[in-house]
């Protein structure tokens, strides 16, 4: 009898713990009332004791004493923390593959391909609040694939339903150490300099000009048309001001140097990455109109960040710099909201500001900041809840909501939270990450 | 640049002629120090809400509610401020290596698999940029361990204030195992369930001989000694002898459990310092009564299966079966990180009064230095921080700090680039 007990009891907690196949359809677009909760609206100011009301996947209103249609679900939000959902602007996770390292050029290839929506990475990182992030191409090439912009709908094995949709195209270009390490070094090609990465894009984009003069050319005059080249058309559309420009650099002469290619060429939206040293020519960033989306504190990994400062993303904020801080790392970006409050030790930002690092800012960066990024009526319903202001140490998160469906819950998630489970796996792999640092030349080596 | 240029005026203010401000540079002094209206956390004694607390001869010469103040004394009064003993990470690399990629700056990995004797002390640069950095977080003191092979070297708990490695010296040495592994390390470990099981083993049969030979180095040793020069088997005399401990990683819990029955074989004192996956053997470290240095929190889980939280909670998990649980960061050029890796092991099971411990009194204790280090007590160094809130809240500044009685300046490379290029001059024009 008390066997049978124990083992009802146990069926009953095991049926009680959600699991990843339990979740919602990628498509589905939730509804949900969020009650009494304090919501950070990042664009907004701050509100007490505030209920979001949230229909078919958008936040349909915010303010006090909202009522919900029946059937709908409410969350009572007392004594929590409401933010936007965070977007991280650099990320490695859910990918199968991060370089294509064979060319200096390979703006032929698209992340797009190898998403990888199974990766229990994307829920670590929703279990930090994360529901938007950028998948790039790694930065063994100058001129990288096209990055993909994902929500964390985990849950799906469809790659196509993480998309995120509106999102405009981005792509990876790489300045510095690893270009030059891998093909000048590595390959005895050019860049091994700092001076061949230039004219390269010097070379690159004047091709891609003639090659879009051509097309034009031919649809005009009737003359024959180039040969059809995906990396010449990825190139063109980035003079064409179609792809948005997302460029690993590191000092502060080469994150000038490309400026100075951008204006000849007529380029003017990118967002710089990492950037340790953006903070030495943060009037050049700003008088550009760049973006810059850094480390909190990453630094002396390798030469070319050395010389950078913890107070970076302070120095490029107070200089007028739209930046915003990215994980590049699986195990950072289940703790943005922990990196973003770094910008109040180092240099003292305000609550607002150092929230606007991992939300709004970087939805512009990554052309989105009209569907997410704040706590907006009309806005996407990508919400991340504390159960203590998100930038204090001790704040958990206990929520992540993606398009109103609820897709991270502390209290009613299971402990494996794998999507694809291996049957033939070994039970004990057990793997070691020692700071995960810089997952950008994964592939690069494996030749 | 506000807070630190303030900081900078009380500082020439409080003592203007200590600083040498006409070449820009500040250096650390000593002498007699009261400080005065604090909050004082002493860890071993509870809090003072309003105290002083005297530094004379670089060692903490009273501390209370009510205290003289000396007339000789230079007053710095901490209202608003809490008074914290100066941080212990109990595990980093901190001074051996200055650049991660470039090789000609890291020297804690020798060539061979057995080389305990290699000093880490040795190869500490104390002006490595990164100390600075570290220490104006309120991390004082840093165990620096040597890396790679089976017994990598020595390890050596230095303090972040000195110009010799000597000065730098806080007391503790100890002899580091890489237990065998059967976990795989990073993203580009593509060794073979097989390749693992062998080298584990061949690992443990190098161990074990060289345990043997050690055993029996001891025993010559014991009866007068040989005169063959064995540096490598005159470090481990020690362990032998349980006059030191020895610090043994190890991360896999079945790795751990096979520490455990060889640290019970060999009978010797051991510290297990890593052990990612403690949490899952916790009830058996209680049970051998092996203390742990464990890190860092701020970490993956192990294995895909595992709950999200599992590193946040495993310092907490162990701490709740009966574990003596430091915490360490395993840092280098970031160990400033070591009061966040508390502070998440804090929100995620352990509270806020055993980290704090975790970061203080436990590593103290079991580095053996908790006479000089690790409270807020008389008689013991004044290596301790005065901060404008909770060390391990992101927010916290560190306003003052003191390193055996050396009043050390706040100033770091990445503050002073702060101070230059905040408000860059020229601006844009030329």
């Amino acid at each position: 009898m008390r066997l049978t007990l124990l083992a009802l009891l146990l069926l009953a907690g095991s049926a009680a713990a959600q699991t990843a196949v339990d979740l919602p359809p990628a498509e589905t677009r939730g509804d949900l009332l969020i009650r009494g909760a304090t919501v950070l609206t990042v664009t907004n100011g701050t509100h007490e004791n505030t209920d979001i009301l949230v229909r078919d996947g958008k936040i349909e209103a915010l303010g006090q004493g909202l009522s919900a249609p029946g059937g709908v679900r409410v969350v009572d939000g007392t004594g929590f923390h409401v933010m936007p959902g965070i977007i991280d602007a650099h990320s490695h996770i859910a990918l199968s593959n991060v370089n294509e390292a064979q060319n200096t050029i390979t703006s032929e290839v698209q992340m797009g391909d190898v998403t990888d929506p199974t990766d229990v990475g994307i829920y670590r990182a929703l279990a930090g609040g994360v529901t938007t992030i950028h998948t790039l191409h790694g930065s063994a090439n100058a001129v990288g694939g096209e990055s993909e912009t994902l929500k964390l709908r985990y849950g799906t094995f469809d790659p196509n339903a993480l998309h995120f949709e509106g999102a405009p195209r981005t792509l990876k270009f790489a300045l510095g150490e690893n270009p030059t390490r891998v093909h000048g070094r590595g390959r005895d090609i050019r860049p091994r300099s700092r001076m061949g990465v230039e004219q390269l894009y010097r070379e690159a984009f004047s091709e891609a000009r003639r090659y879009r003069d051509a097309q034009n050319e031919a649809e005009e005059n009737g003359t024959l048309a180039p040969p059809y080249s995906r990396r010449m058309e990825t190139l063109a559309d980035i003079l064409d001001g179609e792809v948005l420009i997302h460029c690993h650099s590191y000092r502060a002469d080469e994150i000038v140097m490309l400026m100075n290619v951008l204006r000849d060429f007529g380029v003017d939206r990118i967002t710089f990455q990492h950037v340790n040293e953006g903070f030495k020519v943060a009037p050049e960033l700003a008088d550009f109109g760049a973006g810059a989306s850094v480390f909190s504190d990453w630094w002396a990994y390798k030469f070319e960040v050395y010389y950078s400062t913890a107070y970076n993303v302070a120095i490029l904020l107070r200089n007028g710099v739209r930046a915003s801080i990215n994980s590049d790392s699986g195990e950072l970006i289940r703790h943005l909201y922990h990196e973003a409050a770094k910008s109040q030790r180092y240099g003292d930002l305000t609550d607002d500001e150092a929230l606007s690092l991992i939300t709004i800012n970087p939805a512009w960066q990554l052309g989105i900041d009209d569907q997410v990024g704040s706590i907006e009526e009309g806005k996407d319903a990508d919400l991340a809840i504390f159960d203590g202001h998100p930038l204090s140490v001790y704040a958990r998160p206990v929520m992540t909501i993606v398009d109103g469906v609820v897709r991270f819950d502390e209290a009613r998630d299971g402990d494996d939270m794998r999507l694809d489970v291996d049957p033939e796996e070994a039970i004990e792999d057990v793997r070691l990450y020692d700071h995960d640092e810089e997952s950008c030349l994964v592939d690069a080596f494996v030749l | 640049m506000k807070f630190t240029s303030s900081l900078l005026t009380l500082f020439l203010f409080l003592c203007g002629s200590v600083a040498s401000a006409q070449d820009g540079y500040i250096r650390a002094y000593e002498g007699t120090f009261a400080l005065t209206n604090a909050r004082i956390e002493t860890i071993t004694n509870g809090t003072i809400e309003n105290g002083s607390l005297v530094i004379r001869d670089g060692v903490i010469e009273e501390v209370g509610a009510t205290v003289a103040i000396p007339g000789d004394a230079e007053v710095i009064d901490c209202s608003g401020m809490t008074i914290y003993p100066g941080m212990i990470d109990g595990g980093t690399r901190l001074g051996l290596q200055e650049i991660g990629s470039l090789p000609e700056t890291v020297d804690h990995g020798e060539i061979g698999d057995i080389r305990p004797h290699m000093q880490a002390l040795t190869a500490v640069n104390p002006n490595s940029v990164s100390i600075p950095i570290t220490r104006v977080s309120g991390v004082t003191t840093v165990l620096t361990s040597p890396s790679g092979g089976i017994m990598p070297g020595t390890a050596a708990l230095i303090n972040l204030h000195g110009y010799t490695p000597d000065q730098m010296d806080a007391g503790f040495k100890g002899v580091v195992l890489n237990f065998p592994s059967s976990a795989r390390f990073g993203r580009f470990d593509r060794r073979t369930d097989e390749d693992i099981e062998k080298q584990f083993n061949e690992a443990l049969e190098r161990l074990n001989e060289t345990w043997e030979q050690a055993v029996l180095f001891e025993r010559i040793d014991a009866n007068g000694g040989s005169d063959l020069y064995q540096p490598e088997m005159a470090a481990l005399v020690p362990v032998i002898r349980r006059e030191a401990p020895l610090l043994i990683e190890a991360h896999a819990a079945k790795d751990i459990e096979k520490a455990l029955e060889w640290i019970e074989e060999k009978s010797i004192d051991a510290v297990l310092t890593g052990v990612r996956e403690g949490w899952r053997v916790a009830d058996k470290i209680a049970a051998a009564g092996v203390r742990v240095i464990t890190g860092p929190v701020l970490t993956t889980p192990s294995r895909d299966y595992d709950r999200y939280d599992a590193a946040y909670r495993n310092a907490g998990w162990m701490h709740d079966a009966g574990v003596t649980v430091a915490i360490r960061s395993g840092e280098v050029e970031n160990v400033r990180n070591l009061p966040f890796n508390a502070g998440f092991a804090a929100a995620y099971g352990m509270g806020r009064e055993a980290a704090l411990e975790a970061v203080t009194i436990v590593p103290a204790r079991i580095f053996g230095v908790d006479e000089r280090l690790g409270s807020i007590e008389v008689g013991k160094d004044a290596t301790l921080f005065v901060a404008d809130g909770d060390p391990f809240e992101t927010k916290t500044q560190v306003v003052d700090l003191f390193i055996g009685g050396y009043r050390i300046p706040i100033e770091s490379r990445h503050i002073s680039l702060y101070d230059e290029f905040l408000n860059r001059n020229p601006g844009l024009e030329r």
